[in-house]
């Protein structure tokens, strides 16, 4: 059974914030949703969550619909981050924990393997006004997850994190993916969704563009992204039939083009040229993706 | 509803672990120690030295003025015949010597007459004192020199005796009422400041959960409005507890300090004697009140995205609270007119305006009961639509403050539009 929404409409007003989403989220597997600022992302996860009733349409979790009596399940880093200012961490998460339906031995024990496992254990006694943003964060992912949650909603969870920390929180999605865990995330970061996610969906103005599985949605996509870097200008490309964009870089160009044997021609064109230094096919990335489908870069 | 417990003790446990809950409890405390024992405090200061007045009597020596004051001021001052000029006494006065000087003189009718110099004439213990000795001699003389007996004097004297008895039934004779209006008084006093300070405790309680945006979180676990009343009944147990901890010590010291003072202040307010039924009314309006307050301010509360809001937005409570009580004030003079009863049964003033006039009057049961329900029900109201505004509110981030976002809030949470 999965996370399903069907025919799901918010209206704000006159405001249409999310227009008749219709997907089905697999269980047990990552699902990305990729989208600019205020294109409904967060609206979405509210629904889903039960915080703002959908104006139209439902929304089902293992075929019944979510509320109270299930959100001992569900876990949820919302996008505005938050915690008590005042409080110690351990109090807040325990707290926290509680809420959703936690033991407070149990809650004490997770914790402490959590904070060891981000290698913050000594911040177990201190307020959260006193740590780092990057560490509040990380604290605020580990109250998402502590009362080990069956459905996971996470809002932007790498943003704000040095490296070393994202690749930290990556792991720990993943594990706790693989430990059955149904996650849903949205992420600012194309290479975020395009690592961890099988299944995406990328809205636009409240309207899911692009939906499916990477794999297919790439796929079916056809044209392809090609890399060359040389010692010559390449300027003349740019009116190559097959070349559907044009990117000068520092080191040559990067380009699109309709599809992989479009590849063969160019690579005839430009031989002969100059020293040919990098020739580089390449699947297309999501942000191309992103770019031709809302129309619009985000980053 | 395990959460609803989760949240009471919560909210209770991290509020009175606060230093600020602790700090102004033991201030607080102090001041009660202080205030009961303000005469002993009073006495150990101004004991040092008993103040010093020159006196020029130029009466009829016969009169002997200054023994005859001496007689109703020996206490407090010490009277030191001069005979020296009064320029030399005020030099006197300015140097400090004497705290004043007082120039004593009969003419013709007037026996005695009297006129008091010192450096400032701001305090005004000894010259009134002064005055009220020379007006208690002057009646003698003028007796004197009509030749009333002392007896006869004090006949002149004795107060009229007058009662007053109220004919109704069940109306409270006149010992009732003033042990009554003491009573009254105090349990205004404690429900003023409790929704006062407790009232705007909760909406901070809540503004600050909003703007830490931890909301969220905790909405997304637990219904809006088990967690309002969690909240709401979380910060009345710390009030209880509070006013425990400070009843407790106020009741000690003053024990200690009263002890002293036959029957004291106790039956001064009415304390003595009770009846246990104005206790119970006592009781159920201030619980009543608070939680009507308190719902109200937890909506305000979820309304604002800031904490330096909440007074803004909460003014209008505090506002009705200030009126409720000054409305109170002036019914315990007088608590039988119409404009008071009327006022009795608006919701916001019910807590204090019906238990004043359930202890000042002697009220059909109905009255009491009626007001309690219109308490009731319009806590009811406010909860449920409160909550409803809580939920959206809460998810609502805008920089305004205006009531306008009631509006909005509500739009958030409606299922079709």
């Amino acid at each position: 059974m999965s996370l399903k929404l069907e025919n799901v409409t918010k209206k704000f007003g006159q405001f249409t914030a999310v227009d008749d989403i219709s997907i089905e989220i697999p269980e047990k597997e990552m699902f990305g949703f990729l989208g600019a600022n205020g294109a409904g992302k967060t609206t979405t996860f509210r629904m889903i969550l039960g915080l703002i009733d959908a104006t139209k349409g439902n929304i089902t979790w293992q075929g019944k619909p979510i509320n109270y009596s299930v959100s001992g399940q569900i876990g949820y880093l919302p996008e505005e981050r938050g915690l008590y200012p005042k409080l110690q961490v351990k109090e807040q998460l325990v707290y926290l924990a509680r809420l959703r339906g936690m033991d407070k031995q149990a809650a004490l024990k997770e914790l402490d393997n959590w904070l060891e496992r981000f290698k913050v254990p000594d911040y177990k006694t201190k307020k959260v006004e006193e740590l780092s943003k990057g560490n509040q964060q990380k604290i605020q992912f580990i109250s998402s997850i502590l009362h080990k949650p069956k459905l996971l909603i996470l809002d932007e969870p790498f943003s704000g994190l040095d490296p070393v920390n994202v690749e930290l929180l990556k792991e720990a999605v993943v594990d706790l993916k693989n430990s059955g865990t149904s996650i849903v995330f949205s992420s600012h970061r194309m290479e975020h969704v395009e690592e961890l996610c099988e299944h995406l969906c990328i809205m636009q103005k409240g309207k899911p563009v692009v939906h499916g599985e990477l794999k297919e949605i790439k796929r079916s996509y056809g044209k392809k992204s090609l890399i060359i870097h040389g010692d010559f200008s390449m300027s003349f490309l740019q009116d190559h039939p097959a070349v559907k964009k044009f990117k000068m870089t520092t080191e040559g160009v990067h380009l699109q083009i309709e599809n992989e044997w479009a590849a063969d021609d160019i690579l005839k064109d430009i031989v002969g040229k100059g020293f040919i230094r990098k020739f580089m096919l390449e699947e297309p990335s999501l942000n191309d993706i992103f770019i031709e489908k809302a129309g619009a870069s985000y980053e | 509803m395990n959460n609803f417990w989760t949240i009471l003790w919560h909210t209770y446990w991290t509020k009175i672990k606060t230093r600020s809950f602790l700090i102004t409890t033991i201030i607080t405390a102090l001041l009660f120690v202080l205030l009961a024992n303000i005469t002993t405090i009073i006495d150990t200061f101004s004991n040092e030295e008993t103040p010093k007045v020159a006196v020029i009597d130029e009466t009829n020596s016969s009169i002997d003025a200054i023994e005859r004051i001496e007689a109703y001021t020996s206490e407090e001052v010490i009277l030191e015949s001069v005979q020296q000029s009064e320029a030399e006494v005020e030099e006197k006065v300015i140097s400090g010597e004497f705290i004043g000087a007082l120039y004593l003189t009969s003419n013709g009718d007037d026996p005695i007459s009297g006129e008091y110099k010192s450096l400032s004439i701001a305090d005004t213990t000894i010259s009134s004192l002064l005055q009220t000795a020379l007006q208690q001699i002057k009646t003698e003389l003028t007796a004197e020199s009509i030749n009333l007996s002392p007896e006869q004097l004090q006949t002149l004297y004795a107060p009229v005796s007058f009662e007053t008895t109220a004919l109704e039934e069940n109306a409270k004779s006149e010992e009732e009422l003033s042990q009554a209006r003491g009573l009254v008084y105090v349990v205004l006093f404690l429900i003023y400041f409790a929704v006062i300070m407790y009232a705007s405790m909760i909406a901070n309680e809540v503004a600050t959960e909003k703007s830490s945006r931890i909301m969220e979180i905790l909405i997304s676990s637990t219904p809006p409005v088990q967690q309002m009343f969690a909240k709401i009944l979380g910060i009345a147990l710390l009030s209880v507890t509070q006013m425990l901890i400070l009843g407790s010590i106020g009741f000690l010291a003053l024990r200690e300090s009263m002890s002293k003072l036959e029957g004291g202040w106790f039956e001064a307010f009415g304390f003595s004697n009770l009846s246990i039924g104005i206790l119970v009314y006592a009781a159920i309006f201030f619980l009543l009140g608070y939680f009507l307050y308190a719902t109200l301010a937890a909506f305000l509360g979820s309304l604002v995205s800031r904490i330096e809001d909440v007074q803004q937005m909460i003014m209008p409570m505090t506002m009705l609270v200030i009126v409720g009580f000054l409305l109170s004030m002036y019914g315990l003079s007088d608590p039988d007119t119409t404009f008071i009863t009327i006022a009795s049964y608006i919701p916001f003033f019910t807590p204090m305006l019906m238990f004043l006039r359930v202890g000042m009057l002697s009220l059909p049961v109905w009255e009491p009961i009626l007001g309690m329900v219109v308490l009731i029900v319009t806590t009811i109201i406010l909860a449920i639509f409160g909550a409803r505004v809580y939920r959206g509110g809460v998810l609502m981030y805008g920089r305004s403050t205006s009531y306008k976002d009631i509006k909005k809030a509500i739009q958030l949470t409606k299922k079709e539009k």
